[in-house]
């Protein structure tokens, strides 16, 4: 970890037991501003357990996490989005009964409709915001192709669709880092050309990322610096052509070391 | 006749309120709630033991603001279990509160129950004719929660609430306050459920423990299924057709001769099982579907098209 700017997101030695499993043993890894991080690992490394402990989603039993150097561990999920950082799922979790459209529209910050009195009796302050973000969501759509399926339910889409919509909606929260949880799974070539544009386009906008996932030629193509992790800790970090070459992850994924 | 369409389209009133509720809190907010009955009771004897002391409209208040009270206390308690468990304690919460109305004699009468509750516009029903005057506040009742429910259905409010029945953990990493929408959807249930009550007692003038048995909540989940889970329109039909099959099922004895009234009577509670069944395996949506937001409605109208 080099002594450079703060960095955006920080875990220091983040720990978390499912039981007798330590899913997290003092893992501690940073992701800088600017950036797209990887974090990769084999299976079970606790990649995806080190994202929820990120965003609020899991409790880390040691440790703690800091964002812009304040300590947000024990910050509930819900207030992250606030403090400009979205995430996206492995397993695309849709909210399969509301349409492509809702979605989006669901996602804003501060909406003043979501109270009881005001959804009743502000209607034209809320509906005002839902025009502007309609408006914003509309581009968004149109940016990842799914406006033609503005008023399907989003349960619907194809594997590829949903993770688009899972992106565009956390876009709609105007973060300044965003957590991909595996985005390339499932997807079809195709789309997954589209969502490295997509993403290198919005790293050009500012826009940091975290990125977890098991395509290495997505992981190639796309990170700055890449993190490997095994068995709950940080293995080796480096670029993406370090890290690759180094002996140690060779073997964590193939296992030599048993 | 007439007398007795007026008596269902009343309590087809008090059961839509109740569905209303319950389209709520389980249709749109996916919150598991079998103590309906339990919020309903309490309104019910809020606004009979209020009503001769303060007048009807500061008791219906009460009533309403008392359950939707315990309604938000219940949710704060027991919200953040999982679904299976919340039915349970919501449950053992209708339960507690028949046995606390048939025990709690000093308060309550117990099992005698309370006579002669006040109506609203009593002396303009004796010059009119009291079920004239009653249901028309019914149905005024009726309207006005169903649109102040249908505002908040297609609200942001209503749509995040829907997130949740879909997907609590997305919904929180998108930054809503899950647990504070849920309270919310159940506290606002509840008060919805403490006017039905209110209105069934005032229908009614006489209470007792007896009325207020589970067999309400089952009515209330078979409107919400049969009309469509998140549907305010279709928990209406919903909550029309199950009471309309449970008072036409009355009148199979005088078509069929074979059955007598006892079997009569049980086997109407069947068909009405039969029916849910049937519409369960024909229409799995319910009969209206949820509304939607349309992208067109939303966005400014780009005059001429994109």
């Amino acid at each position: 970890m080099s002594a450079v700017p703060v960095p955006l997101l920080e875990a220091r030695c983040v720990a978390k037991r499912y039981g007798g499993l330590a899913a997290l043993d003092g893992c501690s890894l940073s992701l800088r501003a600017g950036e797209v991080t990887g974090l990769i690992g084999p299976n079970g490394a606790g990649k995806s357990t080190l994202l929820n402990a990120m965003t609020g989603l899991v409790r880390a039993d040691a440790g703690t996490v800091l964002l812009d150097g304040r300590d947000v561990t024990a910050l509930p999920a819900h207030r992250f989005a606030a403090l400009g950082v979205a995430r996206t799922f492995q397993i695309v979790r849709e909210l399969g009964s509301l349409t492509v459209f809702e979605n989006l529209l669901l996602a804003p910050r501060r909406q003043s409709g979501e109270g009881v009195a005001a959804s009743l009796f502000a209607r034209r302050k809320w509906w005002a915001q839902e025009s502007v973000n309609a408006e914003k969501a509309k581009a968004l759509l149109e940016r990842v192709g799914l406006f033609r399926l503005a008023d399907q339910p989003s349960g619907g889409l194809s594997g590829g669709q949903k993770k688009l919509l899972d992106l565009a909606r956390a876009l709609l929260l105007e973060p300044k880092l965003i957590l991909l949880d595996e985005p390339g799974a499932g997807v079809a070539p195709p789309l997954k050309i589209e969502l490295i544009r997509l993403v290198r386009e919005l790293k050009a906008e500012g826009v940091s990322f975290g990125l977890v996932e098991h395509d290495m030629h997505l992981v190639g193509e796309l990170c700055d610096h890449v993190h490997v992790m095994a068995e709950g800790r940080l293995l080796v970090s480096g670029t993406f052509e370090e890290v690759a070459r180094d002996r140690r992850v060779v073997d964590a994924y193939l296992g030599v070391a048993a | 006749m007439i007398a007795y369409l007026v008596t269902i389209a009343i309590l087809v009133c008090v059961a839509a309120l109740v569905g209303l509720a319950l389209n709520l809190q389980w249709g749109q907010a996916g919150l598991v709630n079998f103590g309906v009955v339990g919020f309903v009771a309490i309104g019910a004897y809020a606004a009979a033991l209020l009503t001769p002391q303060v007048g009807w409209l500061p008791a219906m208040i009460a009533a309403g603001a008392l359950s939707a009270a315990l309604s938000a206390g219940l949710a704060l308690l027991s919200i953040r279990l999982e679904e299976n468990y919340l039915a349970i304690v919501t449950l053992g919460f209708g339960e507690v509160v028949r046995l606390v109305i048939l025990n709690e004699g000093w308060l309550t009468n117990g099992a005698l129950g309370i006579p002669d509750i006040p109506r609203p516009f009593a002396s303009l029903g004796e010059s009119i004719g009291g079920d004239a005057v009653f249901i028309v506040f019914a149905l005024g009742l009726l309207a006005i929660v169903f649109l102040a429910l249908e505002g908040m259905a297609r609200s942001p409010f209503g749509r995040a609430l829907r997130a949740i029945r879909d997907d609590a953990t997305v919904t929180s990493a998108l930054g809503k306050n899950v647990f504070l929408l849920r309270v919310k959807a159940f506290a606002v249930g509840g008060a919805v459920m403490g006017v039905a009550g209110a209105l069934h007692a005032y229908y009614l003038t006489y209470i007792d423990p007896s009325q207020f048995t589970p067999i309400v909540t089952a009515y209330a989940f078979m409107a919400v299924i049969a009309g469509g889970r998140g549907s305010n329109v279709g928990l209406l039909v919903g909550a029309g057709s199950i009471m309309a099959l449970l008072e036409g099922t009355r009148f199979l004895k005088d078509v069929i001769p074979v059955i007598d009234g006892v079997q009569l009577s049980a086997l109407r509670l069947g068909l009405i099982g039969a029916g849910i069944v049937l519409l369960l395996i024909l229409r799995p949506q319910g009969l209206v579907p949820e509304p939607k937001r349309r992208a067109a409605d939303v966005l400014p109208k780009a005059g001429g098209g994109r």
